[in-house]
Order: C-alpha cells, then structure tokens, then sequence
C-alpha cells in the first residue's frame, strides 16, 4: 500500500534550529496578539531569545553532515555557516528596528514573526538537498519579504516597493520551477547528489551521450535567472534601487543580506551539488588525450556566471558612484557586491578531466571548496559590514525618511567620534581594506578565481574594487575632513542602534584580525560535500 | 532519460495551441460581420453601460475571499488524506494535525485583529 515513513526515519533532530524556528514564529505571532501596543518591544526580545536559541542549536551542524526528511535535507558545515550568518544577521536587523519601527509610526508585531520566517526560509535554503526543498525555502524567505517591503503602508513609496518585489519575485519563482521541472525532466530526480550522478555518470564522461543534456542547460540557465534575481545580479537587478529605497531601511538593511544570504545558498547548493560536471563542450582534447593527462575545461554555465558576475560587478560600482543619496548608495554597492560572490560561483564551474585509462575519465570540480569558503566568508564579512553601515545611516535618518544625504556625514566625526569612527571601518571593510573582515573575503574569493583560471575576471574584480574605493571613502572625507552646515541631533542614535552597529563593528574587526575562526569552521565543508557525492 | 519520453508533452503542447488559435478565430472567419453602434458596445446584461467596470470595492470582499481559499484548501487536502487514513496512521494523525495547527493560528490570527467582523 502506501509507504510510509517512520518518525525515526526521517531523523528530524537533525533539522532542529529550523524548526525549532519556524513553530516558534507561528506561536509568537499568536502571543504578539496578546502584547499591547505600547509593549511591542516584548515580541523583539522574545524574537531575539529565540534566535540566540537557534545559534546555539545550529552549531551541532558544523560536524553533523547528516541527512534528514529521505535525503531531502542536509546540516552540513555549510548549512551551519549559512545558519550562523543569517542568525547574527536577524538579530542585528532587530536590534536596528526596535526604535526605527516605533518612531516612524509602523511598528506592528507582525513585523518580528516575518522576518523570523524569512530567516527560517532561509535557513533551510542553506540545508536544501533537493530542488523542491531549494523551492519551498525560496518562498518561505520571500513571501514575508514581500510583505515586510510594503510595510510602511501609508507611504506611496513603500507600497509600490512591496508590489514591484512581489510581481518580479513572484515571476523569478516561476523561472526556478519551469527550470526544475527541465532539470528533472532530464536527470529523472529532483535530488541535488542525485543530479550530480545522473550528470557525471558512474565512470566519467557519459553526459556527452545523454540526449537530455539541452534540457539540462535550459534548466541550468532558469534557475541562475532566478536566483540570480534573490541575489541582484545585473541584468536581474532592475528591482533593486527601487525596493531598496522604499522600504522601512532596517527592511533594507535585511534584505540586502538575508535575501542575498538565501540566493547564494540556493545557487551554491545547486551548483556545487547538483551540477559542477555540466560540461557540454569537450571539444577534441579529449580524444588525444595520454592515460594519465589531465585537462581543465568549462563547465556550461561557467561563461554565463563569468559574464553576470562581470556585468554585476561593473554596473553597481559604477552607478554607486553618481548616487547621492547613502541608502541609494548602499543599494546599488550590494549590486556591486553580488558580483564578487558570484565570482567566487564562477570558479566551481572549472572542471578537471583525467584520463584514467582507453575511454575511462574521472571528472573533479577541483576548486569547489575554495570557491565555497570564499563565497561564505565573503557573505559573512559582506553581513556584519553592511548591517554596520546600515545601522550609522539609520542613526542620522530623520523620521520622515531625509537626513540620509551624503552632506548630512558632514562632520560626523566631531558630533559623534565613535559612530564615525565604526563608519570608516565600516567603509574600508567594504572596500577590502586590510585587517578588516572584508578583505579576507575579497582576497579568498580572488584566490579561487586565480586558481580556477579565471584570470581577466580576478582583473574586473580588483578593478572595480579600485573604483569603489571612490565613493566609499567619499563618505570618511565627509565625516572627517569637512564642517557641517548644520548641527542637528542624530534622532535614530539610541541605545539600541548603538547595540547593533558596535556588535556589526567587534564582527567585522575579529574576522579581519582572525580570519581562522571562520575558516576553522568551514574546514570539513568540502570533504563533507565529497562523501555526500560519492 | 531519452528524450522521445517527452514526444506525449509535446504533441499535446502543439495540439492544445493550435486548439485554442482554431476556436478563436474560426468565428471570424466564418462568421458574417455586421456591427452596429449597440452590437460593440460592452454587454452589461442588456442595460445600457454606465461607467467602467473596474471599481473600488471593500477590502472586506477580499478578506472573506481569502479566508475562503484557506478553508477550501484545507478540505482538499482532508479528503484524500481521509481516504488512507488507515494506510498512514500515527504518522498521518501527527503530519495532519500540524497542517490544522497552522491553519487555526491564521484563523485565531485573523480573528483576534477582527477581520471576521464585518461592521
């Protein structure tokens, strides 16, 4: 009859911190109906309890490895860093939305239950082991998205943010399933290690031979589109300024790391596990090669990520130039930043093929792990940095929305010597400035880039990490070295502001000084991806 | 996976394609055409029209609408869970039981802010 699983099969312990997460939001959304109004500040630090409970529940994941829900779900090393970055990310945003919220009149409890659903999304986005999972996690960390950018509901602006994310979102959504649907189609599974062997097949190159294999790069080409709109890569960014600006900015400040956190997660699951050895193009080195040579060649979505990852780069550091306007400029510089991490996707995609004997290959994607640890360190550096920075602009924001021009850094350092002084670092980590968390992002995701051959992009990167410097340190010159016109109070400095930006400033500054912690933890990623392939 | 597997999908893409082009232009085709000021003025149940038809409309509409979707979808999905209620068991109680959970916090949700009170 019908088979059906057992509780102790499906080893649900091992997916703990994410449900954990997700049946806590459904209950909080219930006691917040019970909080009174003028006690909202209840349900944030209910919110931040349960998140810190979540960290500590996570960290189990870095040396489990462990499959769970019929394979459908994974907490490896990865998902744990996934985890653990997008944890710190929330409650920092909800330190940033405790007083924003309440003097820019929204403040509704609804507001911590969604972004605890966001980040439940997008945790099991991190821990997705299927297509289908990498689906549902990408709606679950969407929906509440779309909802949270139109929250300041009496604002034209913010109304028209959540409706432009949610029908682009929405249409981004129906990429990923029509491109899963062809990724099944053609492979015959929807399980990403599955994917992985009906592509590589049991002993080398029988890919060549699979008559699927258009459907499998349609495919692959759909779900880049998709994801590649999450995380705002050029040409899919079109969205971005325009949601950016609109939405509450501790809104902002969390979708321009958590929703760009999940989009990674997702594409590098998809690419590393399911389909690194999609190479369609061998052409005739392979035919004369000697037992025993070894070839690196493409794999067939490399290009495309090698011409996104370049546009992205390029684009968003340049538009960032003209902006005047911070959080405009924020926007359009985490453009600039998904470039660099797809970069680092780019470099998975650089595939080895050795002819171990008369019609017998082995094919490695030998830079995965590196281009992995680059990506999640980028990402990590890339949350705590940009929250810091969100967390200054918040704190001289007026409450109808002005105070966020780049005169109004005017003299900052003489009203406020400590905020100005996290915004240089801030600034410099964004730019990749040593000793800050930036640069050993910047500088692993250039290394897997070099050694996967991806030479003229490493040139882009460095090069528009050049240009970026322009208008990042344009900031510290108006803080430093220019007088204000005016001396107003910064009204969003309160205490808890204050909380966030020093906790994004000690997590920028101790991974730049000791970038081995994070890469400590990511030590067994690679060997864990291995043993879930083979 | 050849890719002949797929030769069903296919033809009935084309045949559903060409279906709805046929049935849609197979009246003008074929059809006499005589159109008088009444004959291409929009039908509005015989009357004649007296404004646009896109209108503002209460949310409450809305609301119940959702709500009905909610409910609806709930029943759908009881009925076959119904039917092997037996061949799944426990197991099916508990999954079961955790899609009411979720369902009931949106109603009591929904409820507690008042968005079944229809004045």
């Amino acid at each position: 009859m019908i088979d059906v699983p057992s509780f102790a099969e499906l080893n649900l312990e091992v997916a703990l911190p994410g449900i954990f997460l997700a049946l806590f939001t459904t209950v909080l959304l219930i006691v917040d109906l019970f909080i009174p109004k003028d006690r909202k500040i209840t349900t944030a630090h209910l919110t931040i309890g349960a998140l810190v409970v979540a960290f500590v529940l996570n960290l189990p994941a870095f040396n489990a490895g462990e499959t769970a829900m019929n394979e459908m779900f994974i907490a490896d090393a990865f998902a744990g860093f996934v985890n653990m970055i997008v944890i710190t990310g929330a409650i920092i945003t909800v330190l940033l939305s405790v007083d924003y919220m309440k003097r820019s009149g929204i403040e509704h409890g609804e507001f911590y239950s969604l972004l605890l659903f966001s980040v439940s999304g997008i945790m099991f986005m991190g821990s997705a082991n299927d297509l289908i999972v990498v689906f549902i996690a990408l709606e679950l960390l969407s929906i509440p998205l779309y909802v949270m950018a139109a929250l300041r509901h009496d604002d034209v602006k913010s109304e028209e943010s959540g409706i432009k994310y949610f029908i682009l979102g929405a249409f981004a959504s129906a990429f990923f399933v029509y491109g899963a649907a062809l990724i099944y189609g053609a492979t015959g599974t929807t399980n990403l290690p599955e994917i992985f062997r009906a592509i590589a097949g049991a002993d080398g190159i029988v890919a060549t031979e699979n008559s699927a294999m258009i459907y499998l790069v349609i495919g692959a080409a759909m779900v880049i589109v998709a994801l590649g709109f999450k995380v705002a890569a050029v040409p899919f960014h079109m969205w971005t300024p325009d949601v950016y600006e609109g939405a509450p900015t501790p809104v902002t400040a969390f979708m321009s790391v958590g929703a760009k956190a999940g989009g990674f997660a997702g594409l590098l699951r998809v690419m590393i596990i399911g389909l690194p050895l999609l190479v369609v193009n061998f052409g005739d080195a392979v035919e004369t090669m000697a037992i025993g040579e070894t070839i690196t060649v493409p794999s067939a979505w490399q290009t495309a990520l090698w011409l996104i990852a370049a546009a992205t780069m390029i684009f968003g550091n340049f538009i960032a130039i003209s902006q005047t306007n911070v959080k405009r400029m924020l926007a359009y510089s985490s453009i600039a930043h998904a470039g660099y991490i797809l970069m680092a996707v780019a470099a998975v995609g650089t595939v080895q093929i050795t002819k171990v004997a008369e019609n017998d290959y082995t094919m490695v994607a030998v830079y995965a792990e590196s281009a992995l640890n680059g990506a999640l360190v980028y990402l990590l550096a890339y949350t705590f940095t940009n929250l810091g920075a969100f967390a200054v602009v918040m704190s001289l924001e007026n409450n109808d929305g002005s105070g966020t021009m780049l005169d109004d850094f005017n003299g900052l350092s003489k009203r406020h010597p400590l905020t100005a002084a996290m915004m240089a670092f801030f600034m410099l980590s964004l730019i990749g400035v040593p000793t800050t968390a930036g640069f050993i992002g910047k500088f692993l995701i250039f290394d897997a880039a070099i050694q996967a051959g991806l030479i003229p992009l490493t040139i882009i990167g460095v090069l528009t990490s050049a240009v970026s410097a322009y208008y990042y340190v344009r900031i510290i010159v108006n803080m430093y070295l220019k007088d204000a016109a005016v001396t107003d109070e910064a009204v969003g400095l309160t205490p808890y502001v204050n909380y966030a930006t020093i906790v994004a400033f000690a997590g920028t500054l101790i991974f730049g000084l000791f970038p081995m912690l994070a890469l400590d933890l990511l030590a067994s990623s690679g060997a864990q991806i291995a043993t879930l392939l083979f | 996976m050849a890719l002949e597997q797929f030769a069903p999908v296919g033809m009935l893409l084309l045949l559903s394609t060409g279906l709805v082009l046929i049935i849609l232009n197979i009246s003008a085709v074929f059809g006499p055409k005589n159109p008088t000021t009444r004959k291409t003025a929009p039908y509005e149940s015989g009357m004649k029209p007296i404004g646009p038809a896109v209108r503002r409309l209460p949310v409450k509409f809305y609301l119940i609408g959702v709500l009905f979707i909610l409910f609806d979808i709930e029943v759908i999905f009881f009925l076959p869970w119904a039917v092997v209620f037996r061949g799944l068991g426990f197991y099916g109680l508990i999954v079961m039981g955790l899609f009411v959970f979720i369902l009931t916090v949106g109603l009591i949700y929904e409820w507690k802010k008042g968005a079944l009170e229809w004045e």
